[in-house]
C-alpha cells in the first residue's frame, strides 16, 4: 500500500512545494535538501506557480502495472516558469494536439489506483493553460 | 596506448576466457542454469584458470524472479563454492559496472583471477507486471508515479533530438537497420534477419516518436569473462591477449528532468573521456565502439556524448553509412542490444565479450578486419550511469 510513502510526498504532489537555495537563489523542485548548482544545503520551502511549458512529451501505449486504465496516456517533461523541469502526465487535452513550447498549468488528479482494495494515487498533472 | 598506465606488463589486467550464449526466449532453462552456461564456456576459453571472486551483472532478478542474494546462489550453482561472489546493480549499465569491480579488484592485487557473469532471465513474467519491474529504474517518487517508463524516455529524448538537430522524422532508422544486418551472421543473436527501412515506418508505436523497431526486444542471457593478470596466463594461449587499457563510471541524475541538458548525455562523455584517457587514446585509436542501443535516439546520444559525432549529427553521420561494418567507425557490430537483443544488466558483458572476440580476431563472419583497439559503453538508465571500457589487443 506505501501509505506513508505517498503521505510523506503530499506537499510536492498537492502543492508543488520545492526549494529555494539561500545561497545562489536557484529554485529546485523535487526538493533534495542539496543545491545541485552550489552544492551547499538548500532546505527553504518555495511554492511553485504551477506554470510552465512542455519541453517534450509522448504517449505511453505499454503501460506498467497500476496505470492500464488510463492507457494510452501523454507524459511530459514540463518546464516550469520558475526553471526547473518536471515529469507530468498531460490532461484535460480534448482534441487539442500538443506540441512543443505549449503553456500548461498544474492540476490535481488521480494519478494511479492498486484495484478494488488499494490506495488511489492523486497529485500533479497539467493541463493546456486556460486563457485568463 | 598504454595498458592502463601500468608500467609492468605482466600486471596488466587481461580478458583470459570469453562465454557467450544466445540472447532469446529460453523457456526451458533457469536464471541460475543460464548463468552456468556461459560462465562453463568463459573457463573452457580460458584454460582452466581457477577464479577466486564471482561478479554477478543484473537488475531484474529481484523484480522478475523473486530473487536477491545473487552472487553466491551462482556461485555454488557453478561448482565455485566458498569464494567471494557479489552481485552489482546499476540498471542497464550492471554489467559493466561489474566488469570494472572485477578489474579493480584484480588491480588491488588481492584477488588473481576474477570470473564476471552478466545474465538476465526475463521472460518468467508478461505484460504490465514486466513493463512495472523495467519501470523501476525511473525515479520512482517522481517518474514512475507519473507513469514514466524507460520506452517513454527515450521518446522524451527523440522528440526533443528530432526538433533540435532539425532531423527527419526516420532520421533514426539507420540505427536499427544497421545492428540488424549485423546480426544476421551472430549465431547468438534474438534477431537475425535484415530489416527495410518500410518494416521501420511500419513497425507500430510503443511511445512515440519512439516505434517497435526503434527500441530493443528484451530477452533471456547470460555472459561471462574471465579475468586475471598478464603474468598469470596459461603459457599455452595461442592468441593475442586482450587488455583492460581503460575503465571508468560516471553518473548523471536518475531523473530526466532533473538533467540540466537531457541531450549531453554528461555521464557518457565524461566516462568516455576518462577510460580513454587512462588508455592513453584518442577516438581516432578506435577500431570499433560497442555501444548501447537500447533505444535507437541512446545510440545517437552516446555518439555525440563520446565526441564521436558532432551535436545533432550522428543521425546524419549513421545515414551515410559511417558505423556500419565496412564504415570508419564500425559500432554493435553482432547486432548491439537492437538485434542480438538486450539482456537488460547482462549487456555489458555480452558487448565486452564480443569486443574481445573482434581484438582476438575471433569475431567469424563479423569480423571488423584488423581490430587493435575498441571501447564498449552500457548505460543505465537515461544516461544516468555509463560504464566505458578501453580493451586492446596486446602486441606480443
Amino acid at each position: 500500500m506505501e501509505v506513508s510513502r505517498h503521505w510523506r510526498l503530499r506537499q510536492q504532489r498537492y502543492s508543488l512545494v520545492g526549494e529555494m537555495c539561500p545561497h545562489c537563489q536557484v529554485k529546485i523542485f523535487p526538493p533534495r535538501d542539496v543545491c545541485p548548482d552550489c552544492g551547499q544545503e538548500a532546505r527553504t520551502a518555495y511554492a511553485f506557480s504551477g506554470r510552465g511549458e512542455v519541453y517534450s512529451f509522448t504517449t505511453v501505449h505499454t503501460p506498467p502495472a497500476g496505470y492500464e486504465e488510463t492507457a494510452p496516456y501523454t507524459v511530459a517533461l514540463v518546464r516550469l516558469a520558475e526553471g526547473p523541469m518536471v515529469t507530468a502526465q498531460l490532461t484535460d487535452l480534448g482534441d487539442q494536439s500538443v506540441e512543443i513550447g505549449m503553456p500548461v498549468e498544474m492540476v490535481t488528479r488521480r494519478l494511479r489506483s492498486d484495484g478494488e482494495r488499494g490506495m488511489l494515487v492523486y497529485g500533479y498533472k497539467f493541463r493546456p493553460l486556460l486563457a485568463a | 596506448m598504454t595498458a592502463g598506465a601500468i608500467s609492468d606488463p605482466d600486471q596488466a589486467v587481461v580478458v583470459a576466457g570469453v562465454g557467450i550464449t544466445p540472447v532469446g526466449e529460453h523457456w526451458d532453462v533457469s536464471l541460475r542454469q543460464l548463468a552456468l552456461r556461459a560462465t562453463e564456456r568463459a573457463q573452457q576459453d580460458a584454460g582452466g584458470l581457477q577464479p577466486q571472486a564471482l561478479y554477478v551483472g543484473n537488475m531484474y532478478a529481484p523484480a522478475l524472479s523473486g530473487q536477491t542474494h545473487l552472487g553466491v546462489l551462482i556461485a555454488d550453482f557453478i561448482g565455485q563454492r566458498g569464494i567471494e561472489a557479489l552481485s552489482f546493480e546499476a540498471a542497464g549499465a550492471s554489467g559493466g559496472v561489474a566488469f570494472r569491480q572485477g578489474y579493480l579488484a584484480l588491480l588491488s592485487g588481492q584477488v588473481d583471477c576474477v570470473l564476471v557473469v552478466g545474465v538476465e532471465k526475463v521472460t518468467d513474467r508478461t505484460g504490465p507486471l514486466v513493463d512495472a519491474a523495467i519501470a523501476m529504474s525511473v525515479d520512482a517518487d517522481f517518474e514512475a508515479v507519473q507513469g514514466m517508463t524507460p520506452a517513454a524516455q527515450a521518446a522524451l529524448l527523440m522528440r526533443r533530438y528530432l526538433l533540435e538537430s532539425g532531423a527527419p522524422e526516420a532520421a533514426l532508422a539507420p540505427f536499427s537497420l544497421q545492428a540488424h544486418q549485423n546480426a544476421v551472421t551472430n549465431p547468438n543473436a534474438f534477431y537475425r534477419r535484415a530489416i527495410t527501412l518500410t518494416d521501420y515506418l511500419q513497425a507500430g508505436p510503443v511511445a512515440p516518436p519512439v516505434g517497435l523497431l526503434d527500441a530493443a526486444p528484451m530477452a533471456d542471457g547470460a555472459a561471462a569473462l574471465v579475468l586475471t593478470r598478464a603474468g598469470l596466463l596459461p603459457r599455452t594461449a595461442d592468441r593475442p591477449s586482450v587488455v583492460v587499457a581503460g575503465s571508468a563510471v560516471a553518473t548523471a541524475p536518475v531523473a530526466l528532468h532533473d538533467q540540466p541538458d537531457p541531450l549531453a548525455m554528461p555521464a557518457g562523455s565524461l566516462s568516455f573521456q576518462r577510460a580513454l584517457a587512462q588508455a592513453g587514446a584518442t577516438p581516432d585509436d578506435l577500431d570499433l565502439f560497442e555501444l548501447h542501443d537500447l533505444f535507437s535516439i541512446q545510440a545517437a546520444l552516446s555518439l555525440e556524448a563520446a565526441g564521436l559525432a558532432p551535436r545533432g549529427q550522428a543521425w546524419h553521420l549513421a545515414g551515410e553509412g559511417a558505423f556500419g561494418r565496412g564504415g570508419s567507425l564500425p559500432i554493435v557490430t553482432f547486432g548491439g542490444s537492437k538485434a542480438r537483443g538486450d539482456a537488460g544488466g547482462a549487456t555489458g558483458v555480452y558487448q565486452l565479450a564480443e569486443l574481445t572476440l573482434q581484438l582476438q580476431g575471433r569475431a567469424g563472419e563479423n569480423q571488423v578486419p584488423g581490430a587493435r583497439v575498441g571501447a564498449a559503453q552500457c548505460i543505465g538508465g537515461a544516461g544516468a550511469t555509463a560504464a566505458t571500457h578501453v580493451l586492446s589487443r596486446m602486441e606480443s
